[in-house]
């Protein structure tokens, strides 16, 4: 099974790494949008002076907002890849390979995850440049809950992109999905404060456990004490997951 | 000879639409053999179900021996596929895939000679997306033979190519087919099918309704044979009599056609011809095809 899973990922990977980096659009729009989009907020909300939690209520934290925007790209390069794949039948040619189904969408993963930390480490660097004294985060930490995040928001793409009928919808869809995720995540208003059908829902997004994580290594707290979040993370990953391998469609 | 493939009471449906009815079928080592008939006849999702990637409601499929479905992996290192219709990854490079490819099987060939043979070697540095529609079916055909399989499966192997890469495609079948690899394709272009095919089977609403080399399914079925020439000589009717009716047409020389049937009717008509000292100016035969027994078969052309 170890072998089965292994028998061309790497391969597959880096070759799929290549091809990103052929297609201008996506990569720009994956890699500069969400930095500029962070500096132009950054400036506009004058973020020289240091944010603390207390004021993540309004304005709220650029660099988390940016971050989230990161993996929002990030599933939603996915979402399109995924179904521009399955509608040229290019998944169903690689699927009648010895390449297991699991290498094929990990290695799509695995590229995204590659994208996430080289946009984040774009962004970061733009923020101890421009905005000296606020970007005092502990970098690697930071990192790693971009990492779990996106890693679980791609999970809730995966299932996005089982559904979705044709790729010239898949921008659409995933957009209609993913953006009313932010609003619900408690970057822009506390969840406490929302209805309570749309806390519910707000506490199965992802992105909501996402930001509540960031916001905390943002603020210097350490991962013990969002080990909800965390967790959450981790479930909702695995229970998107296994629904998306249950509605998946390869063609 | 020794079965390959070995299909028997195939049923696939869709819903409550019925892809493959009843299918039951035995295709040989060495040969090409095809699956014919129109669009929506159950081509495709036979061929799918024998390679595996579709799972049959009914039926017992063997290939190499294998179960598609049980024994999967297996058979995927021996078999190699084409796709209708199919794609890749808009800029992956030609030499990309097929290293991609390479890297996926235990056994594999030179990829450098394979894409010599198939005229892909100016081509080892083009993306996907800028390439020919001949240039991609050769592409695929090579990422099916990659690994040395002993059965290849084709579907729809030239559908939109122009006559020319048509051409070259049927050349490079064969040429499979020649180094020893069993060919097991579907078209519903029947002059593909006559000039590649060994055996073709004939698939109407999914079901199987003749088999056969072509030949023998003209033969059968449409041994009618038609001498049409023609000549400024008196009384040519009269003279032909033996031959039976002979159609006469003015022209600015006169065109006779004269029907029969069997394999001998031409050779008769040549014979009388010459015995009564016929001078000819133009002479040519009309000889029923595949596209013929299709039609008296199933009462419709295959484009209808």
């Amino acid at each position: 099974m170890r072998i089965q899973f292994l028998r061309g990922f790497w391969k597959l990977t880096w070759l799929e790494t290549k091809i990103f980096t052929r297609e201008p659009m996506g990569f720009v729009g994956t890699l500069v949008m969400p930095v500029i989009l962070f500096i132009v907020l950054g400036r506009a909300l004058g973020a020289n002076e240091p944010v603390t939690t207390a004021q993540v209520d309004l304005p709220f934290n650029a660099a988390i907002l940016a971050a989230v925007l990161i993996a929002i790209s990030a599933v939603q390069s996915l979402v399109a890849i995924i179904s521009i794949y399955r509608e040229g039948g290019i998944l169903k040619r690689l699927r009648a390979t010895p390449l297991s189904p699991v290498t094929i969408l990990g290695a799509h993963v695995v590229v995204k995850l590659i994208f996430t930390v080289i946009s984040l480490a774009l962004l970061l660097l733009a923020g101890r440049r421009l905005f000296p004294g606020v970007m005092q985060v502990n970098v690697f930490s930071f990192t790693m809950a971009v990492l779990l995040g996106t890693l679980s928001i791609l999970s809730l793409g995966f299932l996005i992109a089982s559904v979705v009928p044709t790729a010239r919808f898949a921008g659409l869809i995933s957009a209609a999905a993913l953006y009313p995720m932010i609003a619900l995540s408690g970057l822009f208003f506390p969840i406490d404060r929302l209805p309570s059908a749309f806390q519910w829902i707000s506490f199965v997004l992802p992105t909501t456990h996402a930001v509540a994580l960031l916001q905390g290594v943002w603020a210097g707290t350490g991962w013990e004490a969002h080990w909800v979040n965390v967790a959450a993370l981790l479930v909702l990953f695995a229970a998107y997951t296994a629904l998306s391998s249950k509605v998946f469609r390869w063609e | 000879m020794k079965a390959v493939i070995a299909v028997s009471n195939l049923g696939k449906r869709y819903g409550r639409t019925v892809a493959v009815d009843d299918v039951s079928l035995e295709v040989f080592e060495g040969e090409i053999f095809g699956l014919i008939g129109p669009n929506g006849a159950g081509k495709t999702t036979t061929m799918e179900c024998v390679q595996g990637s579709r799972v049959p409601d009914k039926g017992t499929i063997s290939v190499l021996g294998l179960d598609p479905q049980r024994d999967a992996n297996e058979l995927r290192q021996r078999i190699g596929v084409q796709h209708q219709e199919a794609h890749l990854q808009k800029r992956i490079k030609v030499w990309e895939a097929v290293d991609l490819w390479s890297s996926l099987y235990t056994r594999v060939v030179d990829a450098d000679a394979l894409l010599a043979r198939l005229g892909l070697e100016a081509k080892r540095n083009a993306w996907f997306m800028t390439l020919s529609g001949g240039q991609k079916q050769r592409l695929f055909i090579a990422l099916a033979l990659i690994h040395e399989p002993e059965v290849v499966f084709l579907d729809e192997l030239t559908t939109g190519l122009d006559p020319q890469a048509r051409r070259a495609i049927w050349g490079l079948v064969t040429g499979i087919r020649d180094r020893g690899t069993t060919v097991f394709l579907t078209t519903h272009l029947m002059e593909e099918a006559e000039r590649l095919c060994d055996r073709v089977a004939i698939i109407e609403h999914g079901r199987i309704i003749e088999l056969g080399t072509p030949d023998d399914l003209v033969r059968k079925y449409c041994p009618e044979r038609t001498v049409v020439f023609t000549s400024v000589d008196a009384n040519v009717g009269e003279r032909l009599h033996q031959l039976g009716a002979v159609e006469r047409a003015e022209g600015s020389e006169a065109t006779y056609t004269i029907r029969g049937e069997g394999d001998d009717f031409v050779t008769e008509v040549i014979n009388v011809i010459a015995r009564e000292g016929i001078r000819v100016r133009g002479f040519r035969t009309e000889i029923p095809a595949l596209e013929d027994v299709f039609l008296k078969l199933t009462g419709h052309g295959i484009r209808d």
